[in-house]
């Protein structure tokens, strides 16, 4: 009820950035806690490698945050990478020249996310529905395509997937993650330095007071999901290229590890609360967590996904005591 | 002299809701610079009114004109742009963004696509310094006090071009100083030929600050009046549409009661929200629990409630020991709390008042045995009546009342469960006198009728009228009880509170 400023606690980190600083912690804890225990651990590569095995991963994240930040869900994301591939793999296997592949594709991701959005806007359908249903359309429109996996040979495509970047010192980068870093980098400056980011922050903060202050809200609802359909697209096309096949069972399941590691990046799943750069330490600690059960050889891989719940729960408690003091 | 032209001039508006005629025929004209001041109960259409004005709400019937051309907003960013900015009783910013954003936000300067923060910091510290506020405008808005937040809506407010300032129910969450620095504000916006629009239910601000007002009642225009040509009591009987005598004083003091013990916390505390604290509720008996906002006031109602887990101390009600972990748990033993955030804690808008009344008995049996409908109407109709809840009508949903009718429809929620105490949170704050008259004499009534009543308001006066013992709290203290006796005056209230010790 009251907000009284407590005076003598001014050296305090500000609570917004508490979240973040967590998962960067753990982040680091954890890579000091593999390279202790596994040798060859500890190399800046194992980091690149994160990113490389996690690239579409975190291409579909960052769109991901734009909707949490603007207080929605999107549970489409991982059908329609499915989808994308599966589209991508088709036309090239038509003789398409794959160029024109990529910008459909792009296409077909943000068309999927504007309906999705105007949908949500317009009727005032919960998210949750609207994206639930996106996510049966798109993963059923998969096998309408083809029920088998596809493969790609396309030489772009092929390129795309070969090609090592050569950072010295023995570290190289896929030119995935080059797309991945660019999207973050874009998205990054969109949030922050432009009014499309600052009104997504102002929906997710308060919808009413948005519309009351006269802040575009159904523009940005809708830009918001189109975003994320958009990158949910490019982060099937950065799969085609890792996979180099398309196939309608691709990304299962992947909207939840985006979810997830947008919250463990420490943005609020009420909105209006977060940064990008906890989503790529988010998707950091997913892969991570990936890598060390890899290392330890003997664990089974679902291993993975305790440890990813178990983290989610942590976060999300964390989450529901930061707001629950700030009251 | 010839008054200068209407900035703003409305004429023969009619808004229809379903079921509610809120606005039939209303004129009403802003000259610019001047305070005007619109005046009404609640359910009179004030904020229809305003809400018609800045384009929330279309128009039924009737035209507006801005500087003498007609105009019809589709949405308040239209009626922004027009230059009529609003300020709402309820901050409508965003907490999470920092301060110069919610000044700037949509409007932000702006250089090839990307904001200029540093200019952004800029204008928004020079806004701000033209309110006489200097604050950190990069520390979220959350950070500060819902003063300082109202006077960075109001600096929003003037970011435009505004000729139009509208202020809903500003003062109601400010104290003392914080109004005068509003009205200096407004003082100075006058002068630069602001016409100012300003709702609020203190008569004495309104009489300070005020130099022309317009009267509403049920929807219809009484009329308008310049504040020097109509007194006080003139403006009352204009507004409730009855002579004040009618309004029937209650007599300065209750008598004293001497009635058993009913609930009697002792050593009650709970870290960080109220030290503990010592206090018995007698029957028939008005407890009132006077303190500045943040005192600790709710604090000890959630505690009495089990809304809060207590962490020391213990509770008797009726001589038996309880511990009170939830609300629910209250409720048997026959407490009832009415919350200060009556639209988040109390009221289900979307449902009926019928339903809405009913809910907590309903609640109270459980869900298996559902009250009978004869019997929820007869109920429903008879507090209707007894608490004047206009519309009387039990099938409208309770979004659809104003203000003062949602108090009385929470109040008869926990009326028809029969509670021995009664404890109500600020529950006249922000409704008009009319329903605060009746909202006192029902207390009244109730403790004389052998109901124990906890009663937390922040104005003294009231206090004093009602309580048979008033505790005073301070910084999260209760740091004193006095009996309300011939030697107890607001102004040694006021002391307590201020020193922390009795007097």
């Amino acid at each position: 009820m009251t907000v009284a400023t407590v005076p003598g606690r001014k050296a305090r980190v500000p609570r917004r950035y508490v979240p973040v600083l967590v998962t960067a912690a753990l982040f680091l804890a954890m890579f000091a806690a593999g390279g202790i225990r596994y040798e060859g651990f500890a190399t800046g590569q194992i980091i690149l490698n994160v990113f490389i095995d996690n690239a579409f991963l975190l291409v579909v994240a960052v769109g991901m945050t734009f909707v949490i930040l603007a207080g929605g869900i999107d549970l489409s994301v991982g059908s329609v990478v499915a989808l994308s591939t599966m589209v991508a793999a088709t036309l090239l296997k038509q003789g398409w020249s794959p160029w024109p592949v990529m910008m459909l594709v792009l296409l077909i991701g943000a068309v999927l996310g504007l309906g999705m959005g105007a949908i949500i806007h317009y009727f005032e359908i919960q998210p949750f529905i609207v994206t639930l249903a996106g996510m049966f359309l798109a993963r059923g429109l998969c096998y309408t395509i083809g029920a088998r996996s596809i493969p790609v040979d396309d030489p772009v495509f092929t390129a795309f997937a070969q090609t090592r970047i050569d950072l010295g010192a023995d570290m190289w980068i896929s030119p995935g993650v080059v797309v991945a870093a660019a999207v973050v980098v874009a998205a990054a400056y969109t949030l922050h330095h432009t009014r499309l980011g600052r009104n997504v922050y102002a929906t997710g903060g308060n919808e009413q007071s948005a519309l009351l202050m006269g802040l575009p809200v159904a523009r940005t609802k809708i830009a918001v999901y189109t975003i994320s359909g958009f990158c949910s697209a490019l982060g099937g096309l950065v799969l085609s290229f890792y996979m180099l096949s398309g196939y309608g069972l691709h990304a299962v399941g992947m909207e939840l590890d985006a979810i997830g590691a947008v919250v463990i990046g420490g943005t609020l799943l009420t909105g209006g609360s977060g940064y990008l750069f906890g989503t790529v330490l988010g998707v950091l600690v997913l892969g991570l967590i990936q890598t060390i059960i890899s290392f330890e050889g003997t664990l089974s891989s679902w291993w993975t996904r305790i440890l990813i719940g178990l983290l989610l729960f942590v976060f999300i408690l964390m989450q529901r005591l930061i707001t629950a003091r700030r009251r | 002299m010839a008054p200068p032209a209407p900035i703003l001039r409305m004429r023969g508006i009619g808004k229809q809701f379903p079921g509610v005629k809120a606005l039939d025929g209303v004129d009403f004209r802003l000259l610019p610079g001047e305070v005007h001041a619109l005046m009404g109960e609640n359910g009179a259409g004030k904020s229809t009114l305003i809400k018609v004005l800045t384009g929330v709400y279309g128009i039924d019937s009737g035209e507006v004109e801005l500087a003498g051309r007609p105009v019809a907003f589709p949405g308040p960013q239209a009626a922004r742009q027009a230059g009529i900015s609003t300020v709402y009783q309820e901050v409508n910013l965003c907490p999470n963004l920092s301060v110069t954003e919610n000044v700037v936000i949509g409007r932000e300067p702006r250089r090839l696509g990307r904001i200029r923060w540093k200019e952004a910091r800029r204008r928004a510290a020079e806004l701000l310094g033209r309110l006489d506020l200097h604050i950190d405008v990069s520390a979220p808005l959350s950070a500060y006090s819902p003063a300082v937040q109202q006077m960075v809506a109001i600096a929003r407010a003037l970011d435009v071009d505004a000729r139009v300032l509208i202020l809903d129910e500003p003062t109601s969450s400010l104290d003392k100083d914080e109004v005068a620095q509003l009205f200096r504000v407004m003082r100075r916006l006058k002068e630069q030929g602001i016409a100012i629009l300003f709702v609020s239910h203190f008569l004495d601000q309104i009489y300070e600050i005020a130099d022309r007002m317009t009267i509403l009642r049920n929807g219809r225009l009484v009329g308008e009046y310049l504040t020097s040509e109509l007194s006080q009591v003139d403006l009352v009987a204009k507004m409730i549409g009855r002579e004040l005598a009618d309004l029937e004083r209650l007599e300065d003091r209750p008598p004293a009661r001497e009635g058993a013990p009913l609930v009697e916390a002792d050593g009650l505390g709970r870290s960080r929200a109220i030290e503990p604290f010592t206090l018995t509720i007698r029957e028939g008996e008005v407890v009132g629990l006077a303190g500045l906002l943040g005192s600790g006031r709710t604090e000890v109602a959630r505690l009495l409630f089990g809304a809060d887990h207590a962490g020391t101390g213990s509770l008797r009600i009726g001589g038996e020991p309880v511990g009170l972990r939830t609300p629910r748990a209250a409720i048997r033993h026959r407490l009832a709390f009415c919350s200060e955030n009556r639209r988040e804690e109390g009221l289900v808008p979307d449902l009926t008042v019928r339903e809405n009344i009913v809910l907590a008995l309903q609640a109270a049996r459980g869900w298996t045995r559902p009250i009978p409908r004869r019997r929820q109407d007869e109920l429903v109709a008879k507090y209707v009546s007894a608490l004047n809840i206009r519309p009387a009508d039990p099938e409208q949903p309770v979004r659809n009342l104003s203000g003062g009718n949602q108090q009385k429809v929470l109040l008869a929620r926990w009326l028809i469960l029969e509670p021995r105490l009664l404890i109500l949170d600020e529950p006249t704050r922000g409704i008009d006198i009319g329903a605060k008259a009746e909202i006192q004499r029902l207390v009244a009534e109730l403790s004389g009728g052998g109901m124990a009543v906890l009663f937390i308001s922040a104005e003294l006066e009231e206090v004093l009228r009602l309580s048979h013992r008033v505790g005073v709290l301070r910084d999260r203290r209760l740091v004193a009880e006095i009996d309300n006796d011939e030697r107890l005056t607001t102004g040694a209230l006021m002391e307590t509170i201020a020193s922390g010790a009795a007097s």
